[in-house]
C-alpha cells in the first residue's frame, strides 16, 4: 500500500465534508457533515503515523480527535436542541441572527 | 527498500480491499450530504465510519479502529439519531436540505481537493520520497493495546488530562445549554 | 572567580562575570506583582486607597533598576579594561572582592570561550564577556547578557525555561519604565483623586508596571508573548477606566481588537521562529541561529514579517494606528505611561530585542528598501501630518507619538539599532512630561480642546507652561535638548547624505528615509508651535462651562508639578547620554556612552555586525535650520497672523485652506484621518464602495512593501514577487478588515453586558470575599440587588437598544447574517492562501 492513496482518499473525504458543511440547511446534517472531516483528518494520522514508523503516537493523537469529536457532537447538539426550542426551527438559512 | 516496495505492490489483497472499502466509503458520504431523508444520512454515516474503521485496521491500528466503531457507530450515531428526532425531523424524504449555496459550496470544495490533491502529489514528487512512500505495515505487528495505553499514561499523560477536563466540560456545557428554564 | 581563558580566534574571548541584580532581576517585577495584589485585596481598606503600597513598590524598583544599571555598567567597563593580554589579571583581582557575595560562582568559574552561540545550560547563571575588534583597531571587550534561567517544564523532548535576561537594553528599559511609573503614579495620587474607582486604577497601574517589566526581562520568547498580552490587557482595563462613557468603551474595545489583529502575527511569528531555529525559545539562541545562518533565511523572512504585524499593532504603525488616538479616552497619567513611554514602544523593543532575526530576515544592512523602513517612514508622515489638524491637546500628542514610533522603526529599519533604542529613551522622557503638562492644563480647564477651552494658560499656569515648553522643543529637536541628539543620529543612520556622497555611508543609502525624516521633523517642530500658541499663548477662550465654582484655572498642585519638573529636566540633559564621537574634541570617554554601555557588540553572538554611521555637522546644521525655519513659518502664522487678528482666533479667517481649493481638500482628508477608520467600519463618507476602492489601494500597497521585501529576501525576480505581494497584500488587507469589522460588530452587541459583568465582579466578587471577613453580609445582598437590577435588567435593555443599532449600522452592508455565506467566504480564502503557500514554499 502506498502512502498517497490514503491520503488522496482522505482529502476526497474532508473535500465532501466541507461541501456539506457550507451547503446544507439542516444543522443536525451539518454536524454530520464535521463529523466526515474529523474521520478524514484521522486517517491522514493513522496513515502517515504507520509510514513513518510512528504508528503509537499517531494513534493516541487519534484517540484523543475520537475523544475529542464525541465532545463537540454533544455540545454541538446541545445547541441545535436550543435553536430548536427557541425558534421551532433548525434551518440554517433562517437562523440569521447575526444579520444585521 | 526494494523489498518493502515488492510487498506493496505484490500484496493484492490488501490494495483491492482498500480500494473496494474507499469506493464504499466515497459513495457514501457523497449520500450523507446529498440525500434529502435525514435518516437516511444517518445510516450513510455508519458506512463511512465503519469503512474508516476498516481503513484503520488494515494500517495496523487495531485499538482505533475499535474505538471508532464503539464510539462513533455506537454512542455518535446514536446521539445524530436522537438529534433528528428531538428536532421532530421528518422521517421520509424531505425537501429543500440544501439550499442556495449550492454552487460556491461546489466550487470551494472542489477548489479545495484541486488544492490538497496537488499538495499531495507534489508531496508523492519530492526528492526525497523516491516517488515511492510505502506503507510497510505488513512487515511489522500490529501496535497492541498495551503500548498504546503506556504511551497515553506516561508521555502523553498532560494532553489526556486535559482531554479529560474538556469532556467534563462538555458534559456540563451540554447540560448547560439544553437544559429547559 | 576562578578564570581562565583560551583564545580561538585573536577577537573572541568570553569571560565570566556575575552581579546579584543582573541575576536576579526577577525580584522587581515580582514586587510589583505584589503590590498589584495587595492594592487590589486590601487596597480600599487604606488611608490612601492602596496608592502609597503602588508608589513605595514602584520606587523600590526605581533603586533596584538603578542599582543593575550600575552593576551593568561595571560589568561593561571591566569588560573593555580586560584585554587578552590582561584579562586573566584583572578578573583574578575580582575574585577576592566577588567571592564573599557569590559563593557558588567558586564552582562554575570556567572561562568559556565564546564560539557564537549563546548556550545558556538552563540551571546556572552565567555571563559572558567577549572581545571583539573595536574599529579602532584596538581590542574592546563586549559584556554578553546575564542570562538566568530554570527549567519550568518539559514535554516531548523540549525544555520549557523560564527567566531573565539583562544587557544593555533590558537595563534601559527597566530605568525608564520604573522612573515614568514612578512619577506616573505620583503624579495620579492628584489627578485622579477622588475618583470612584481609585484604588482599582493604582492597582492597574501596578499590574502593568509588572507585566511591562516582565516583558522586558524576558529570557525566551514565550514569557515576551506573557507579557506583551498582559500589558495590552492592562492597556485596555485603563483606557476604558470611565467605561461608563460609551467613547471610552468603544475607544477600550477598539484597542484591544486592534491588537488582536496584530497578535496572530505575532504568535505565527513566533511559531514560526522555534521551528525556524531547531525548536528553540531562547531569545540568544534564536537571534544566534539567525545570524550564524543556521536558520533557513526564508523563514526568518516570514517570520520577522508576522512579527512586524504585531510592531504594528502594538507600536501604532500605520495602518494598524487607528487605535491610538482613541485611546487617549483613559486617564492622562495612562496615555503618558502606557500609550507614549512604556508600552507602545513593545513593539520597538521587540524589533531590538529579536534584531538578529529581523536584521537578517529583512535584509537590513543591504541599502534595500525593507518592510520595516518602509513602514517606519509611512507612519511617521503620517502621524505628523495628522497631527496637525487636531483639536484635542492629547490627540495631537497621540498623533506625535505614532509619529515618533515611525522614528524608531525607521531606524531600525536601516539598522541604526543605538539610535533607535537611544531614542526610544529620550522620547519616553519627553513625552511623558508633554502628556503629564496636558494632563495638568486639562485638569484645570476640565476639557482637552485646545480651541474652545484653552490658551493663554501661560499666564495662569507659569510652572506648566515652562516644561511643557521645554517638552515640545525637545521633542522638535532643537539643540541642544534630548530629541536632537537621539533624532539626529537616526538621521544620520540612513546613510546621511550617502546619495550625494557617494559610498562613505553605514549600512546603506537610505535617501528616501532621510528626506522622510527630515519632512517629519520638519512637521513636528511646526504643530508643536501650533500648540503651544493655541495653548498657552492668545487668549483664555475657557470658562465658559456652567458649573461656575470652577472659576479661573488655576496652577496644579505640587504632585503635578515635580513629576513635570523632573521629567523636564531630564529632557533637557538626556541627549548628553549620547554625543556624537569626536563632538568639540571631547575625550573618547565622554561621547557615545549610551552605545558603550547598550548596544550588544556583534562577538556577544546574539546580535548581528551592524556598522555606525559617522556623525555628520552639515547634516546636523541642515536639519537643525529645517526644525528653526518650520518653526518660523508656524510662528508667523500663529503668533504673528492669528494673534494679530484677534488673540482669541484660533485660525485665520481667511486662511490657506479657505483660499486653496487643493489645501482644503487635504485638510479635510487630514480631518478625516486617511478615511482609514471609514474603510475599517465601511461607514459614511467613505461607504462600501469607497472603503472597498481604498483598501485596494492601501492593500497594493502593503503588497508592493511585501513583494520588494520578498524581491529582496528570497532572490526571486521582480516581478513575479510584486505580483505575489499584490496578491498576499490584498488577501491580508480583505481578511484584517473583515475580522476588524466582525469583530466590531460582535463587540457593539456584547460589550453592554461585559461591562457591566466585569464591574459587577469587580465590585461585588473581589470586595466581597474580602468584606466577608469583617462585614456582613446585608452588603451583599445589596450588592445582588444593585446586580440583578441594574446589571441584567437595565443592561440587557440597553444592550438591546444599543445592540440592535450598531449591529445594524456596522454590519448592513458587509453581511447577510447567513453563517454559511461566512463559512464558504472563509474556507475559499483559506484555500486560496493554502495555494499560495504551497507554489510559493
Amino acid at each position: 500500500m502506498y502512502l498517497v492513496q490514503f491520503l488522496i482518499l482522505s482529502s476526497v473525504l474532508f473535500c465532501i465534508g466541507v461541501y456539506g458543511v457550507l451547503a446544507r440547511r439542516n444543522a443536525v446534517l451539518v454536524l454530520m457533515s464535521i463529523e466526515l472531516i474529523l474521520n478524514a483528518v484521522n486517517i491522514n494520522l493513522i496513515a502517515f503515523g504507520a509510514f513513518n514508523g510512528a504508528a503509537i503516537p499517531a494513534e493516541v493523537f487519534a484517540l484523543f480527535i475520537i475523544a475529542v469529536a464525541a465532545a463537540e457532537v454533544g455540545v454541538g447538539l446541545a445547541l441545535v436542541l436550543t435553536i430548536y426550542r427557541n425558534s421551532k426551527n433548525i434551518d440554517l438559512h433562517q437562523v440569521d441572527l447575526l444579520k444585521g | 527498500m526494494t523489498a518493502t516496495l515488492a510487498t506493496a505492490e505484490t500484496v493484492v489483497a490488501q490494495n483491492v480491499f482498500f480500494y473496494l472499502i474507499a469506493a464504499v466509503m466515497v459513495i457514501a458520504a457523497l449520500r450523507v450530504v446529498t440525500t434529502s431523508n435525514m435518516v437516511h444520512a444517518a445510516l450513510y454515516l455508519v458506512v463511512v465510519l465503519a469503512g474508516v474503521a476498516a481503513q484503520f485496521i488494515l494500517l495496523g491500528a487495531e485499538f482505533v479502529g475499535v474505538t471508532q466503531v464503539l464510539v462513533y457507530i455506537g454512542a455518535v450515531i446514536v446521539l445524530f439519531l436522537f438529534g433528528i428526532m428531538l428536532t421532530r425531523a421528518k422521517v421520509g424524504a424531505e425537501d429543500g436540505l440544501s439550499h442556495d449555496n449550492v454552487v460556491p459550496a461546489i466550487l470551494t470544495a472542489v477548489l479545495l481537493l484541486l488544492v490538497m490533491g496537488f499538495a499531495v502529489v507534489d508531496f508523492a514528487k519530492a526528492p526525497w520520497s523516491d516517488g515511492t512512500l510505502v506503507i510497510d505495515a505488513l512487515d511489522r505487528a500490529p501496535t497492541t493495546v498495551e503500548q498504546v495505553s503506556d504511551s497515553i499514561f506516561s508521555t502523553y499523560i498532560v494532553a489526556f488530562e486535559a482531554i479529560s477536563v474538556l469532556l467534563l466540560a462538555a458534559l456540563i456545557g451540554a447540560i448547560v445549554v439544553a437544559r429547559k428554564e | 572567580m576562578s578564570t581562565t581563558y583560551l583564545a580561538t580566534e585573536a577577537s573572541n574571548l568570553a569571560v565570566e562575570a556575575s552581579g546579584f541584580f543582573l541575576e536576579n532581576v526577577w525580584i522587581i517585577p515580582a514586587i510589583m506583582a505584589a503590590s498589584f495584589v495587595v492594592i487590589l485585596g486590601f487596597g480600599k481598606r487604606m488611608p490612601r486607597g492602596g496608592s502609597e503600597v503602588g508608589i513605595a513598590a514602584v520606587a523600590v524598583c526605581f533603586v533596584l533598576a538603578l542599582l543593575t544599571a550600575g552593576q551593568w555598567i561595571g560589568q561593561v567597563n571591566e569588560a573593555a579594561a580586560c584585554t587578552p593580554e590582561t584579562c586573566d589579571y584583572i578578573v583574578d583581582e575580582h575574585h577576592d572582592a566577588e567571592a564573599d557575595a557569590d559563593e557558588h560562582h567558586d564552582e562554575e568559574g570556567a572561562f568559556q570561550v565564546d564560539t557564537g552561540v549563546g548556550s545558556s545550560d538552563g540551571e546556572s547563571a552565567s555571563a559572558l564577556t567577549a572581545f571583539t575588534e573595536a574599529e579602532e583597531g584596538s581590542t574592546a571587550a563586549a559584556a554578553k547578557a546575564v542570562v538566568s534561567e530554570r527549567t519550568w517544564w518539559s514535554n516531548g523532548g523540549i525544555n520549557f525555561t523560564v527567566g531573565t535576561m539583562v544587557d544593555g537594553l533590558t537595563v534601559t528599559l527597566l530605568v525608564v519604565v520604573t522612573l515614568v511609573s514612578l512619577l506616573v503614579h505620583i503624579y495620579s495620587t492628584d489627578y485622579v483623586a477622588g475618583d470612584r474607582r481609585f484604588t482599582h486604577y493604582f492597582g492597574f497601574l501596578s499590574l502593568f508596571t509588572a507585566a511591562m517589566l516582565f516583558f522586558v526581562t524576558s529570557a525566551n520568547v514565550l514569557q515576551m508573548i506573557v507579557g506583551w498580552e498582559l500589558v495590552g490587557v492592562c492597556s485596555f482595563a485603563l483606557i476604558g477606566h470611565w467605561w461608563e462613557e460609551q467613547p471610552n468603551s468603544d475607544a477600550a474595545l477598539k484597542a484591544f481588537l486592534t491588537n488582536r489583529v496584530g497578535d496572530i502575527g505575532l504568535l505565527i511569528g513566533m511559531i514560526v521562529l522555534f521551528f525556524a531555529s531547531d525548536e528553540k525559545w531562547g531569545i540568544i539562541e534564536i537571534n544566534a541561529g539567525a545570524i550564524e545562518g543556521t536558520t533557513s533565511h526564508t523563514l526568518l523572512l516570514i517570520a520577522s514579517l508576522c512579527l512586524l504585524a504585531a510592531v504594528m499593532s502594538k507600536s501604532g504603525q500605520f495602518f494598524l494606528h487607528t487605535w491610538l488616538p482613541d485611546a487617549m479616552a483613559g486617564p492622562t497619567p495612562v496615555s503618558a505611561l502606557i500609550h507614549a513611554a512604556t508600552m507602545v514602544v513593545a513593539g520597538v523593543y521587540l524589533i531590538a530585542r529579536l534584531y538578529g532575526v529581523f536584521f537578517h530576515g529583512l535584509s537590513i544592512g543591504g541599502s534595500s528598501i525593507n518592510a520595516l523602513a518602509v513602514i517606519g517612514a509611512v507612519t511617521t508622515l503620517v502621524g505628523a501630518s495628522l497631527a496637525f489638524v487636531q483639536d484635542d491637546i492629547k490627540k495631537v500628542l497621540a498623533y506625535s507619538t505614532i509619529s515618533q514610533l515611525g522614528y524608531m522603526t525607521l531606524a531600525l529599519g536601516v539598522g541604526a539599532w543605538t539610535a533607535a533604542v537611544f531614542h526610544l529613551t529620550t522620547h519616553a522622557l519627553f513625552k511623558a512630561c508633554l502628556f503629564l503638562g496636558a494632563g495638568s492644563v486639562s485638569h484645570a480647564v476640565h476639557s482637552f480642546d485646545m480651541k474652545k477651552d484653552m490658551g493663554g494658560m501661560r499666564k495662569f499656569m507659569p510652572t506648566t507652561y515652562k516644561t511643557f515648553l521645554i517638552g515640545s522643543i525637545a521633542l522638535a529637536g532643537l539643540p541642544p535638548l534630548a530629541g536632537f541628539w537621539s533624532k539626529d543620529e537616526i538621521l544620520a543612520g540612513t546613510g546621511g547624505w550617502g546619495f550625494f556622497e557617494g559610498e562613505s555611508h553605514a549600512n546603506g543609502a537610505y535617501t528616501i528615509m532621510l528626506v522622510m525624516g527630515m519632512i517629519t521633523a520638519a512637521m513636528t517642530a511646526a504643530y508643536m508651535t501650533r500648540v503651544m500658541y493655541l495653548t498657552f499663548f492668545g487668549e483664555f477662550r475657557g470658562g465658559h462651562h456652567d458649573d461656575a465654582h470652577h472659576g479661573d484655572p488655576h496652577e496644579s498642585g505640587p504632585r503635578i508639578l515635580w513629576p513635570l519638573r523632573i521629567l523636564a529636566g531630564l529632557a533637557v540633559v538626556a541627549g548628553l547620554m549620547n554625543l556624537p564621537k569626536g563632538f568639540l574634541g571631547l575625550p573618547s570617554g565622554w561621547t557615545l556612552r549610551f552605545e558603550h554601555y547598550v548596544e550588544p557588540l556583534a562577538a556577544t553572538g546574539y546580535f548581528p555586525k551592524i556598522s555606525h554611521a559617522d556623525p555628520s555637522w552639515s547634516l546636523a546644521i541642515f536639519s537643525t535650520l529645517v526644525v528653526a525655519s518650520a518653526v518660523g513659518v508656524a510662528y508667523y502664522y500663529y503668533f504673528v497672523r492669528v494673534n494679530a487678528q484677534s488673540p482669541s482666533a484660533t485660525e485665520l479667517v481667511n486662511g490657506p485652506t479657505e483660499r486653496s481649493r487643493l489645501l482644503k481638500a487635504g485638510h479635510t482628508m487630514l480631518k478625516n484621518r486617511y478615511y482609514l477608520d471609514h474603510i475599517y467600519d465601511g461607514g459614511e463618507p467613505v461607504g462600501a464602495a469607497g472603503a472597498n476602492a481604498m483598501g485596494t489601494i492601501f492593500g497594493a500597497a502593503a503588497g508592493l512593501t511585501l513583494g520588494f521585501s520578498l524581491d529582496n529576501g528570497l532572490n526571486q525576480p521582480f516581478w513575479p514577487s510584486v505580483m505575489w505581494g499584490v496578491i498576499l497584500g490584498l488577501t491580508i488587507f480583505t481578511i484584517v478588515t473583515a475580522a476588524l469589522r466582525t469583530g466590531m460588530g460582535i463587540a457593539s452587541v456584547v460589550k453592554q453586558p461585559m461591562a457591566n459583568a466585569a464591574n459587577w465582579v469587580h465590585e461585588n466578587v473581589i470586595d466581597a470575599a474580602v468584606d466577608e471577613v469583617g462585614k456582613n453580609s446585608v452588603k451583599t445582598a445589596d450588592a445582588l440587588y444593585k446586580y440583578i437590577d441594574q446589571g441584567v435588567i437595565d443592561g440587557s435593555v440597553n444592550a438591546a437598544g444599543r445592540g440592535s443599532q450598531g449591529a445594524g449600522g456596522e454590519l448592513r452592508r458587509w453581511s447577510t447574517g447567513k453563517v454559511q455565506q461566512y463559512a464558504t467566504v472563509m474556507f475559499a480564502g483559506a484555500t486560496l492562501l493554502a495555494g499560495l503557500l504551497i507554489i510559493v514554499i
